[in-house]
């Protein structure tokens, strides 16, 4: 298993009432950001992803998000190719790069081959569709966001291994002269994680790719379900998913003592937490789901999808138009929060209460990419630092060594799509579905 | 109430889902980028001496979706191989809001497509001042509220009112989703059409705007007037975006007008 370290690098001098009265972190105004205070951040998040090295972390993880405080990651390349420079050990996993918000994947390539090179071939690269609100922010059109994905994707592919110079002329990329003269350390190319949230077109699509899918705190059912899904697609290609084609990302805080961790990890619901990413207008734009998943969506009132839901965009939408109680929002949240505690969602307390809960999770999605999402808000240095220390001295030896026991292979260790298996025949399991009732009937 | 009906067409390489309705001279209607309402009061005044025909735009949920339309250039494009396909033309035409749109393209490409030109709350040009309403970074419910001043319109309500069905909210999206892929960037208007427009000689045109309509600002309406200097303006009053619903009388009267 390869065990990771992933922060949204929140910018935390947001004022929550702010957010909370505009209901969502994205479109804040930026009269809120204090540079003395973001630099500092930057430098800080820098230095996190350098001591989970020394700690022994196999991984650190960065996104990218735009316009908006909950996570600074704007230009993540950039911050990756610092890490390149200033790691020596570690994986850079990108998770991942917006491909159809950045609308120019010719650059997309070459920024990465440099990353690749200055660190020595420890990239991986992933490849996300963007969030809804990044299709405001760069102005990408959401109904074409599926396509340019899948175009751009493939463009670089060929870009980092076919011979150049060639014309490309796509549906919505063109380029006279495809020449990158940097091209990847890692040959054919580094490998690519897709993070998601179960959107089932994207678990089709890696399958599709072998390629392996990060489950981003989803909740285990839905993810076992998925996992299945996965599994059934990639044995129509005909190979066996493992442990190396899947991935979990599970946000956590540690502290010495529980009480401690609790106070601290409230911070993941600070300003609405991760359910106030965005607005549900910016959330899902028009054209950003298939007609498939637009129909799913209609059919189901309250059901959720990334927190939106049919009423939620049958609503006004907008900022709050009315006095806040903030008091009462709280309450909510951290109600949210003790609910998500025990759905195993979001994991907070003591090395001894989370080891117990990472290794049930673990057992039953059986994960070779395990990472670690930390606390949110207006925890301080001080906190986040012990926590990763806690987490590195602690949580990390006792899961890689039960990773080993039961039998998790990690991508960079075996090659996701190896295992060939034979059309018609049954395939193995992926998913460990009697540990998942198990935690269900407790 | 006029005989409507409504069929597939075979035309333009595509299944076209068009509604008839009334007798007379033949009036192309285009309707709006939230899709075809039903028939209305002023369907019905209009189709007493003409014969409606509302084709259903591709990709909003009836018409099957052209991969190739990716503007509303191309849309206007199609529309007129569907107007020489089926023999319709010269024929007189209303738009509205994005229909407008669609028929002021077809238009500034081809003049002699129509007879008369009615464009209701167009979009297409950028406005001399003020911005086109972003209904993209909108929920559906707001959308359809700023589409009108008067909420409380009896045919709004009667389109609108109560719960939205699964089918109805598909349906929206649909229609939000074709549009979004047709008018993201520029949002909503094609920087050469108004320069395409001062060649469309004096072909009758008719700019028809509510009062209070907060979507498609004056500016949308005085830069069709700086493209199309011989076009009339009929201002309506008590409306907003949606003068034919919110005050059916003055609109049925001024278009009925023009058209006559």
């Amino acid at each position: 298993m390869k065990i990771a370290y992933f922060t949204e690098r929140p910018y935390r001098w947001v004022d929550e009432e702010a957010v909370l009265k505009n209901k969502a972190f994205f479109a804040i105004s930026n009269s809120h950001f204090d540079r003395e205070k973001a630099a500092a951040d930057y430098n800080h998040y820098l230095d996190e992803a350098v001591y989970a090295e020394e700690l022994g972390f196999d991984a650190v993880c960065l996104n990218e998000h735009h316009g908006n405080p909950f996570c600074m990651g704007s230009v993540m390349n950039v911050e990756a190719a610092i890490l390149a420079r200033i790691t020596n050990k570690v994986n850079i996993v990108l998770i991942g790069n917006p491909l159809p918000t950045i609308k120019h994947p010719l650059r997309m390539a070459e920024e990465l081959a440099e990353i690749d090179l200055i660190s020595k071939g420890r990239l991986v690269t992933g490849w996300v569709r963007g969030a809804g609100s990044e299709q405001f922010f760069n102005n990408a059109n959401p109904a074409y966001n599926r396509e340019m994905f899948n175009e751009a994707h493939d463009f670089i592919v060929q870009a980092w291994t076919r011979p150049g110079p060639w014309r490309y002329e796509g549906k919505h990329f063109h380029y006279r002269h495809v020449n990158p003269w940097a091209l990847p350390y890692q040959k054919p190319h580094p490998q690519m994680w897709i993070p998601g949230t179960l959107s089932p077109e994207t678990v089709e699509w890696c399958a599709d790719h072998a390629y392996p899918y990060i489950g981003l705190g989803t909740s285990l059912g839905p993810t076992c379900d998925l996992w299945d899904f996965y599994a059934d697609e990639a044995q129509k290609h005909g190979y066996q998913a493992g442990s190396e084609n899947f991935g979990y990302l599970i946000p956590t805080f540690v502290a010495d003592t529980d009480a401690k961790a609790q106070e601290i990890g409230a911070n993941f619901v600070y300003g609405g937490g991760q359910g106030a990413f965005s607005r549900p207008e910016h959330t899902l734009p028009s054209g950003y789901n298939s007609k498939d998943a637009i129909r799913n969506l209609s059919k189901q009132p309250g059901g959720s999808w990334l927190g939106i839901s049919r009423d939620k965009l049958g609503s006004s939408g907008g900022a709050a138009k009315e006095a806040v109680d903030y008091d009462e929002v709280r309450l909510k949240l951290r109600a949210g929060l003790d609910k998500a505690q025990r759905n195993m969602q979001i994991l907070i307390g003591t090395p001894d209460t989370v080891i117990p809960k990472i290794k049930k999770i673990i057992e039953i999605i059986r994960p070779g990419i395990f990472s670690f999402f930390a606390v949110q808000g207006q925890a301080n240095n001080e906190d986040r630092m012990r926590s990763l220390q806690l987490l590195g001295e602690h949580v990390v030896p006792a899961i890689r060594e039960h990773a080993k026991n039961i039998g998790l292979v990690d991508p960079l260790t075996q090659k996701p799509g190896i295992n060939k298996i034979t059309a018609g025949t049954q395939r193995d399991p992926v998913v460990d579905r009697a540990a998942l009732q198990a935690i269900l009937d407790a | 109430m006029a005989l409507t009906s409504e069929a597939v067409v075979d035309v333009a390489d595509t299944q076209l889902t068009m509604i008839r309705g009334g007798s007379g001279k033949p009036l192309l209607i285009l309707h709006d980028e939230l899709g075809y309402t039903g028939w209305m009061r002023w369907n019905e005044a209009l189709s007493n001496d003409h014969e409606l025909i509302i084709p259903l735009q591709p990709g909003f949920g009836h018409t099957p979706r052209l991969d190739w339309i990716m503007s509303y250039r191309d849309l206007g494009c199609f529309y007129q191989r569907v107007i020489r396909e089926l023999k319709l033309g010269p024929i007189d035409v209303i738009g509205f809001s994005a229909g407008a749109y669609i028929a002021a393209e077809m238009a500034a490409s081809n003049p002699d497509l129509f007879d008369k030109v009615v464009l209701v709350s167009p979009l297409g040009l950028k406005p001399l001042e003020g911005e086109i309403m972003d209904m993209f970074c909108l929920t559906i419910k707001t959308h359809l509220l700023h589409t009108v001043w008067n909420t409380e319109a009896a045919e709004f309500a009667e389109i609108y009112g109560g719960g939205m069905s699964p089918e109805q909210f598909e349906l929206f999206e649909e229609a939000r989703s074709e549009s979004t892929r047709l008018g993201w960037e520029p949002y909503m208007f094609n920087p050469s059409l108004g320069h395409l427009l001062k060649g469309i000689g004096d072909l009758p045109t008719q700019l028809v705007w509510g009062v209070y309509d907060d979507f498609s600002p004056r500016g949308c309406i005085d830069a069709y007037k700086q493209a199309i200097p011989g076009a009339k303006i009929n201002d309506i009053a008590d409306a907003g975006h949606r003068p034919e619903i919110e005050n059916p009388d003055a609109f049925i009267d001024a278009v009925a007008g023009f058209l006559s």
